[in-house]
């Protein structure tokens, strides 16, 4: 269940004034259930790494390999691989456009090939995990709100049981409390279901929250492909290309500057809770002694 | 796929052609247009032809591009070209089967087919070097006279310029909605001709419902900053002819003067 990709380059409008490269040369492999954070700044070359995956844009040069075949080679089943690679994309709402939300979420896996009865399950069984209740089955996907829009649309692909699930901007344009369900409800999928994600964003906090390893994009070059502490040891860069390391990184760093003995690379308010625990723990022992 | 079409693109790039100004533009482009029924001889279709390729050289634009958006009319070309050779009466010259081709037919096909060429390649020119608010610009100045008539010249302009700028964003769209569908996989290349026009219901949905969100908030930030219309409006860039402007008049009327010339050539 690998993607991995070798020298991945993308160049649109090639040979006219217009010309610009969208991505430059990546080169990267995920393992098995893993999750992965994409960063990186508008115009970063996200959302065109991510199309080029499911084999919806083709590199320009470059090779992907699914599971180690060259997904452009002669004969490759490319529907089988979108089944596969489940692309989620950034405002998936908008491509909502059954009558219902169940036929809806059924459009996918009828695609696949799969009967009326089998592609109803998996719509069903997509729906749960969403959280979308039986109530709004045969509802119109346009009186939904926001939120529910967005999870049905997810539940669009995931109706299709793929095996790497990719989203663009999961988050994006929603409340704190949509947004907080959304991620909630994609680390979930994580956890229950063990697929590898790749998940888009560009707030770093989302992704040092959920994140294995965090890929930074800049310029259409990958930068960084680590672990998010790392990553976040380098907060200074990642301020020059736009981004920023998560607000609590940047305290833990100003703490150390004041000559406090902390860990400076930690991304999520809980690991931070446990540094200055520590810290304050061996003070009071230091103090016992 | 769809970003092929290059028909009533601009292309940013910096020369004389593109900044004259967008009403000698227009009015060379429609006197273009009409010289090419004015001339019936070969000396006058080579001569355009000229002019058109010296026109092409001085804007700056790669020919290979302009030649690619002719691939999009491709099939009208044909239809009409198929039409003129196989149906003008004359003197035969050979015949497939029912279908005969006369002398006369093959003239009539081969100059159909140069014009049309031209006629596109002269016309995607001037959209090629004008934005498209130059363009509606140019138009509501050279049609204000129309305003006395009581045409409403401002509000067809600016109809005009939002149309013409939502052409990109409605191509961007489809692909960004077809991407979407195919990766459910959709599929729009295979199967008879009802079940491709029913492949298309997932495209179209969700595009006429973005178009008329995005009218509707358009409509919205145009009255919260306070449109209403043409009357009483002054604008950030006039046009003003400048010498270049003359120049190139003069060379239209030079060009025309030849093309009629040719007639009796």
């Amino acid at each position: 269940m690998s993607i991995k990709a070798e020298g991945l380059t993308y160049i649109y409008q090639a040979g006219t004034a217009m010309e610009s490269y969208a991505v430059r040369d990546i080169s990267f492999e995920t393992k098995d259930g893993e999750f992965i954070g994409l960063i990186g700044h508008t115009g970063s070359g996200k959302s065109t790494l991510i199309q080029q995956l499911n084999g919806l844009i083709k590199p320009t040069s470059g090779k992907i390999y699914y599971n180690g075949e060259d997904i452009h080679s002669e004969g490759y089943d490319m529907k089988r691989l979108r089944q596969r690679v489940g692309l989620v994309f950034q405002y998936p709402e908008y491509q909502l456009f059954e009558t219902d939300v169940l036929t809806d979420v059924k459009f996918g896996p009828k695609n696949m090939g799969m009967s009326d009865i089998e592609a109803e399950e998996a719509a069903k069984r997509a729906l749960k995990l969403v959280g979308i209740g039986e109530d709004f089955y045969k509802r119109s996907p346009f009186e939904l709100s926001g939120g529910q829009k967005r999870r049905a649309a997810i539940a669009g692909v995931l109706a299709m049981d793929p095996e790497v699930l990719i989203l663009d901007e999961p988050a994006a344009g929603l409340d704190p409390l949509g947004k907080t369900e959304i991620l909630e409800t994609i680390a979930r999928l994580h956890r229950e279901r063990n697929n590898t994600i790749i998940m888009v964003s560009h707030s770093m906090e989302d992704v040092a929250e959920y994140a294995d390893r965090i890929m930074v994009l800049d310029d259409g070059k990958l930068v960084y492909f680590d672990s998010p502490k790392e990553v976040f040891r380098h907060y200074e860069e990642l301020e020059k290309m736009g981004l920023s390391a998560p607000q609590i990184t940047y305290l833990m760093g100003d703490l150390k500057k004041r000559g406090l003995q902390v860990d400076d690379s930690v991304g999520t308010v809980a690991e931070a809770c446990r540094e200055i625990l520590r810290l304050w723990k061996e003070k009071e022992e230091k103090s016992a002694e | 796929m769809i970003r092929d079409i290059t028909i009533g693109q601009y292309y940013p790039t910096d020369s004389v052609i593109h900044r004259l100004d967008p009403r000698v533009k227009l009015a060379s482009t429609m006197l273009f247009l009409i010289s090419l029924f004015l001339t019936e001889s070969i000396v006058g279709y080579v001569f355009a032809g000229a002019a058109l390729l010296a026109v092409i050289r001085i804007s700056r634009i790669p020919f290979k591009y302009i030649v690619r958006g002719l691939k999009a009319v491709v099939i009208l070309l044909f239809i009409s070209v198929s039409f003129n050779l196989f149906l003008t009466p004359g003197e035969e010259i050979f015949r497939l089967g029912f279908l005969k081709v006369t002398r006369e037919g093959l003239r009539t096909a081969l100059y159909m087919a140069v014009r049309l060429i031209y006629l596109i390649i002269g016309s995607s020119l001037m959209t090629l070097t004008t934005t498209p608010n130059q363009l509606t610009d140019g138009l509501e100045k050279s049609l204000g006279f129309l305003n006395k008539v009581h045409v409403p010249v401002h509000e067809i302009a600016m109809m005009m310029s939002i149309a013409l700028r939502f052409i990109p964003i409605l191509i961007e769209e489809t692909d960004k909605i077809m991407k979407a569908q195919m990766a459910r996989g959709a599929d729009f290349d295979t199967g008879n001709l009802m079940q491709r026009a029913r492949a298309m219901v997932p495209i179209l949905v969700p595009l006429f419902i973005s178009a008329f969100r995005r009218a509707a908030d358009l409509a919205q930030a145009m009255e919260a900053r306070c449109y209403h219309g043409g009357a009483g409006r002054t604008k950030l860039k006039p046009l003003r002819y400048e010498r270049r402007d003359y120049i190139a008049y003069l060379l239209v009327a030079l060009y025309l003067v030849v093309m009629v010339v040719t007639r009796w050539l």
